[in-house]
């Protein structure tokens, strides 16, 4: 499944510059494990020892939290885009 | 540079440069500004600071900006002892941090924008934005309209009118999203990778959030430079929570007061309460939630310094209580009737939570006790439809006059 990886400015040294890129990948899982291929770093800045998804990371699937689905493995289809983003943010 | 020396990860401690950025590029943690106290020490005094501006740049020494050019005016609001509500409470030494009057868009978040944006034109910025929950729209639109800032706010498509006309008024761009203050805020992280624009909750986080130091900082000197054996204050993101105890512990540092002993309690909407359900259910890490409450200028369902604000409610011998829509009216009208101080939802929920606070017995009597009121009721005066007596409707005759208003009782 060719999905489309949106990357935040903090991780664009890791990816040249690129605001986003395109990964084939079944799962969020596996995902992750593309980009690292192809862009090596990308693991262990999103996962933790335990291969969990980092308390300061927060990913979403077309605009939907990965937390509120089925977590690392979502699965993923065709066109899908997935985004990573930092969860500090805010304070209205 | 000397004050600050420069960003570190709160989490993995690595270090940065002074520039417009958030998150650790390694662990994705928050960077926070670090001082060099030692040099800051060896210059600030009492008498220099009662002797600086009636605002929060008299405590320029600790605020991570160089040369302050906008939101000259923020801050130094009253400290006021609450004598009647403290008779009503059972407590002899309570006092209300008013910042409902703060300058100029009413609400604290005026502290933290006049930092941002003297930070963001010092940056070179030529426009700001922030995702918001309406105050602090409003209070980024008066400063870049000030500062002769583009600007952009986006707030959640349904708050409160007075809140949105509070912000167009100062004519930024207003967008208005469907969703959540939570959807707002991760549309703008996406956002601000791409624009270029100083984005204050977002990109200039780390020095935006060190405005709401001189909540503290100001409460100690009016207090005659001591600290509070406890203070009650709402949280949203957590943010203004966590920095005021930060501001506390600073003064500390440099030696401008011996000890801090305050008990740091928070404030939040039983409909939006994440971190106090944590807390009392003894966990250090957030669960998100949707916002259900009137009080929408703290709904934030995903807060970025829930985590942190529970570290200082544990630091601090501190406790947390959340208050139902009903009950925070019933604050809102409770302060208002004993102290004539309006305020908006989030401060009705301070005071609901400062009276179960006192109820249950959480102060002693004599203890100095600070509420933080944070916001004017003014912003959000259709919660209170129908909770309020009504006019009592007369024709211009004295006869009208003595018959329904001199006879009503
Ligand atoms: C009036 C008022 N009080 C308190 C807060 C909470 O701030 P924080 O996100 O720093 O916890 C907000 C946030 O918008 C607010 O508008
Ligand atoms: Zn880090």
């Amino acid at each position: 499944m060719a999905v489309t990886v949106r990357v935040p400015t903090p991780l664009r040294r890791l990816t040249d510059g690129q605001g986003e890129v395109e990964v084939d990948a079944k799962t969020v899982r596996e995902a992750i494990e593309k980009l690292e291929e192809q862009y090596p770093g990308f693991k262990e800045r999103l996962l933790d020892e335990n291969g969990e998804l980092r308390r300061f990371v927060n990913l979403y699937l077309n605009d939907e939290d990965i937390r509120f689905l089925k977590g690392a493995d979502t699965e993923l289809k065709d066109g899908d885009v997935l985004s990573i983003v930092p969860a500090i943010a805010g304070g209205m | 540079m000397a004050k600050v020396k420069g960003l570190r990860c709160r989490e993995c401690g690595r270090d940065y440069p002074v520039e417009p950025i958030h998150v650790c590029e390694f662990c994705f943690g928050p960077l926070e500004v670090v001082y060099d106290y030692e040099e800051i020490r060896k210059s600030i005094s009492r008498e220099k600071i009662e002797k600086g501006p009636k605002s929060l740049w008299r405590y320029v020494d600790l605020l991570p900006v160089e040369n302050p050019t906008v939101g000259l005016t923020a801050g130094f609001t009253p400290l006021k002892k609450a004598e009647k509500l403290g008779e009503v409470l059972g407590l002899r030494n309570l006092y209300i941090k008013d910042d409902s009057v703060n300058h100029p868009t009413l609400s604290f978040k005026d502290r933290v924008v006049s930092v941002a944006i003297s930070k963001a034109k010092e940056f070179g910025f030529d426009t700001a934005a922030c995702a918001s929950t309406g105050n602090l729209a409003n209070s980024v639109a008066a400063h870049c309209a000030q500062a002769g800032l583009s600007c952009y706010v986006f707030i959640p498509a349904n708050l409160e009118t007075q809140k949105i006309f509070g912000s167009l008024v100062f004519n930024p761009t207003v967008v208005a999203v469907e969703g959540t203050y939570d959807d707002v805020n991760r549309l703008c992280s996406e956002i601000a990778n791409d624009q270029g624009w100083a984005f204050v909750n977002i990109n200039i986080r780390p020095y935006y959030a060190e405005g709401s130091k001189t909540l503290a900082f100001e409460v100690v000197e009016q207090l005659g430079w001591r600290a509070p054996d406890a203070v009650v204050a709402p949280a949203a993101s957590g943010s203004l929570y966590t920095k005021i105890w930060k501001g506390l512990k600073e003064l500390k540092e440099v030696g401008l007061i011996d000890s801090v002993n305050t008990r740091m309690c928070g404030a939040q909407a039983e409909g939006c309460s994440p971190i106090a359900q944590a807390w009392k259910e003894g966990r250090d890490f957030i669960k998100p939630v949707r916002p259900s409450t009137i009080a929408k200028s703290i709904a934030i369902g995903n807060p970025a310094d829930g985590i942190y604000a529970l570290q200082t409610t544990r630091e601090s011998g501190g406790d947390w209580e959340t208050a139902t829509d009903e009950e925070i009216i019933e604050g809102m009208k409770l302060l208002a009737e004993t102290e004539g101080i309006f305020t908006e939802t989030a401060g009705g929920t301070t005071i609901a939570v400062l009276k179960k606070l006192a109820q249950r017995g959480a102060f002693d009597p004599d203890e100095v006790v600070v509420a933080y009121i944070t916001g004017n009721g003014y912003k959000t005066l259709e919660v209170l439809d129908g909770h309020l007596s009504e006019p009592v409707r007369i024709q211009a005759t004295l006869k009208d006059f003595k018959e329904k208003v001199l006879a009503r009782v």
